[in-house]
């Protein structure tokens, strides 16, 4: 009697381990056939995600399907630098076949980690500052993809045709952010160009952000506000200011032109994610990374000329009719309208 | 320094204040390092926008936030009283898993507030008469002084009486056949509420919640805690304690303030923010020693004139 339950668990056990084995096979085979890309950024934020969007809706645009095509394993850094290598150390024990790197810790962490795996980047401004390829034209190694260098002198060249009385433009960014302090560097000397006084006042986390606004009251005529992770962050600390105070804000990055922004002429994070996807196409059609140069959103065409009317309104401004014919998109009557439709 | 900007500091202290009466529960009542605050002031926050962003009532979402801390502080009690961790490790790890916690429960990293029913808008509802800038600092002022009258009550208790002996003795209360644990479980739940509570009201205020916004919040809270206690020093009783708590956070917030709109005529750059509210915080701490010189020199002056009556 007990002979035979022994025997029964030893058959059950062998029957429990072929199931799992042949269950094992079948994923392996599935996944052979499909692509595996990591998707790795720093922080959850509202322009980080629009890349990593932009990028799955760029890649499906051209026919690469998620689920069907290609599966995606998403990674969030949370904010911590240690983790972005933990995370490119994954994707490599991983084997996925490309890793898109959204921001600059990102990309150096995955540069770090692998010399084989294409690498995509999305979301970093200077590339070649960050060490991470030799030139704007190769990397000369497994990188290419997309910068967000933002066009301040384009977007601050807004204000004088927006407020012909504007003197002085007040900033708001977090000083640890390398790429904001790059920004406001150059705004200040596109802002003496201009004859406009640029006034700084920096905030370490995104709750300070108010009082920081706060403090700029009396003191400026417009906002100016780069692509800093912290400012935009509590964007409506900001805006709030503005409404209140009739200070308008003119902002680089156009997603925060519907949130109550005055105007915007700059990169729209979608769009750049998009054309992170077209790089990796190109990547997959069998070229190499170093072939592809790292792109720019610099041509006009590119870039997203946004102005919010409801806000002019709140404001007590008048927009000449001229920008308005040159908008892409218009927010009016809280519902945004863009120039192709 | 207008008085607009000197009413947005004075604001800001109120609502950052019952995050430092929160501070001030475990670190000098119950002398327990809870870390856990840097989690829970974006959890208010968070579960806050959730709720009104849903179009949910501004006062229930209040009343979650609390909710929400409470528990957190419990689970940081639990590390600590059942797991045996260490008090620091303990609020660690609270404070890291909230992290991914408050991103599950926003669903995003930023949920934007402007244009929402918050608690603002209701009560400008009520007393139409008065602007937001008039009511915001009125309404802080009556929910901090709410909080502190009900927290001196509460520590005047005979639980509150045993939380306070825990932190100064326990060996002692211990021995008298009180459950350390229970009071400490007690403390942490009170504080984590008091901090959420404090979120959930910045976060109606400034108009957003933001994952990233937590950091930093148990610095804040200690030196208001620190710079209230040396400038009301040992007055006595547990009343002049909390409200020097709250006087030391508004001092904070106008430092921060000062340092915002004054650092830059000074020849100092905007990274220099922290040092220059570091500096300010110095100045505002070693201020009643001064004090106290200075009445050493000015009764020294004046003893000749004492001897001879």
């Amino acid at each position: 009697m007990r002979k035979n339950n022994h025997s029964m668990l030893v058959k059950a056990f062998f029957g429990i381990t072929f199931v799992v084995l042949s269950l094992l096979l079948m994923s392996i085979s599935i996944s052979a056939q499909q692509l595996k890309i990591g998707v790795s950024q720093i922080v959850a934020h509202p322009a980080l995600d629009a890349c990593r969007d932009g990028f799955v809706f760029g890649m499906e645009q051209a026919g690469y399907i998620p689920g069907v095509d290609v599966s995606y394993d998403f990674q969030d850094a949370q904010g911590e630098f240690s983790n972005a290598i933990s995370i490119a150390q994954k994707f490599k024990d991983d084997q996925v076949d490309m890793i898109v790197a959204i921001s600059t810790p990102i990309a150096q962490a995955a540069a770090q980690v692998t010399s084989e795996i294409p690498i995509i980047i999305g979301a970093i401004t200077d590339p070649v500052a960050a060490n991470i390829a030799e030139s704007w034209e190769s990397s000369g190694n497994n990188i290419t993809g997309m910068s967000d260098a933002a066009p301040n002198k384009t977007q601050l060249e807004l204000i004088p045709s927006f407020l012909p009385k504007a003197t002085r433009v007040g900033t708001i960014y977090n000083a640890a952010e390398a790429n904001s302090v790059v920004q406001v560097e150059l705004s200040r000397e596109v802002c003496q160009e201009l004859g406009l006084e640029l006034v700084e006042v920096t905030a370490s986390n995104s709750a300070e952000v108010l009082m920081a606004a706060q403090s700029l009251v009396g003191r400026i005529d417009a906002f100016y506000i780069v692509t800093d992770n912290v400012a935009v962050s509590a964007f409506s600390s900001i805006v709030k200011v503005s409404l209140d105070e009739k200070i308008p804000i003119i902002v680089a990055d156009p997603t925060f032109v519907p949130e109550g922004a005055l105007t915007s002429f700059g990169i729209d994070y979608f769009t750049l994610g998009q054309k992170s996807a077209e790089k990796a196409v190109q990547i997959l059609q069998g070229k190499l990374p170093s072939e592809i140069p790292i792109g720019k959103l610099e041509q006009p065409e590119d870039l997203t000329f946004m102005i919010n009317v409801d806000v002019a309104n709140r404001l007590n401004l008048h927009i000449l009719n001229e920008l308005l014919d040159e908008a892409d998109s218009i927010v009016f009557a809280g519902t945004i309208w863009n120039r192709s439709e | 320094m207008t008085w607009s900007l000197l009413f947005h500091a004075l604001e800001q202290g109120l609502v950052f204040g019952i995050m430092a009466l929160g501070v001030y529960i475990t670190f000098q009542v119950l002398n327990f390092p809870d870390l856990s605050v840097d989690g829970t002031f974006p959890l208010g926050a968070a579960i806050t926008a959730k709720i009104i962003f849903a179009g949910g009532d501004p006062f229930i979402a209040i009343l979650w936030a609390v909710v929400g801390g409470i528990l957190a502080g419990g689970l940081t009690a639990f590390f600590h009283t059942r797991l045996k961790f260490t008090n620091l490790l303990s609020g660690i790890l609270t404070m890291t898993l909230l992290y991914s916690i408050n991103l599950r429960i926003m669903g995003k990293s930023n949920i934007p507030l402007l244009g929402k029913i918050t608690i603002l808008n209701v009560i400008k509802g009520w007393f139409p008469q008065l602007s937001l800038d008039q009511l915001t600092p009125i309404l802080f002022l009556v929910v901090v002084l709410l909080v502190k009258l009900l927290l001196d009550y509460f520590l005047c208790t005979e639980i509150g009486m045993a939380i306070r002996a825990t932190g100064d003795n326990e060996q002692m209360i211990r021995s008298l056949g009180v459950d350390t644990g229970v009071t400490k479980i007690i403390g942490l739940c009170l504080s984590n509420g008091l901090v959420a509570l404090s979120g959930s009201l910045f976060a109606q205020y400034s108009g957003f919640a933001d994952v990233g916004m937590g950091i930093g919040t148990i610095v804040a809270g200690l030196a208001s805690v620190i710079i209230g206690r040396s400038i009301v020093r040992n007055r006595g009783g547990i009343g002049w304690m909390t409200v020097s708590v709250i006087i030391g956070s508004i001092i904070y917030r106008t430092t921060v303030m000062i340092a915002l709109r004054y650092g830059y005529r000074l020849g100092f750059q905007p990274g220099d923010l922290k040092l220059i509210s570091v500096l300010l915080v110095i100045i505002a701490l070693t201020f009643p020693l001064f004090r106290g010189r200075i009445k050493a020199i000015v009764t020294t002056n004046g003893s000749n004139g004492v001897e001879n009556k």
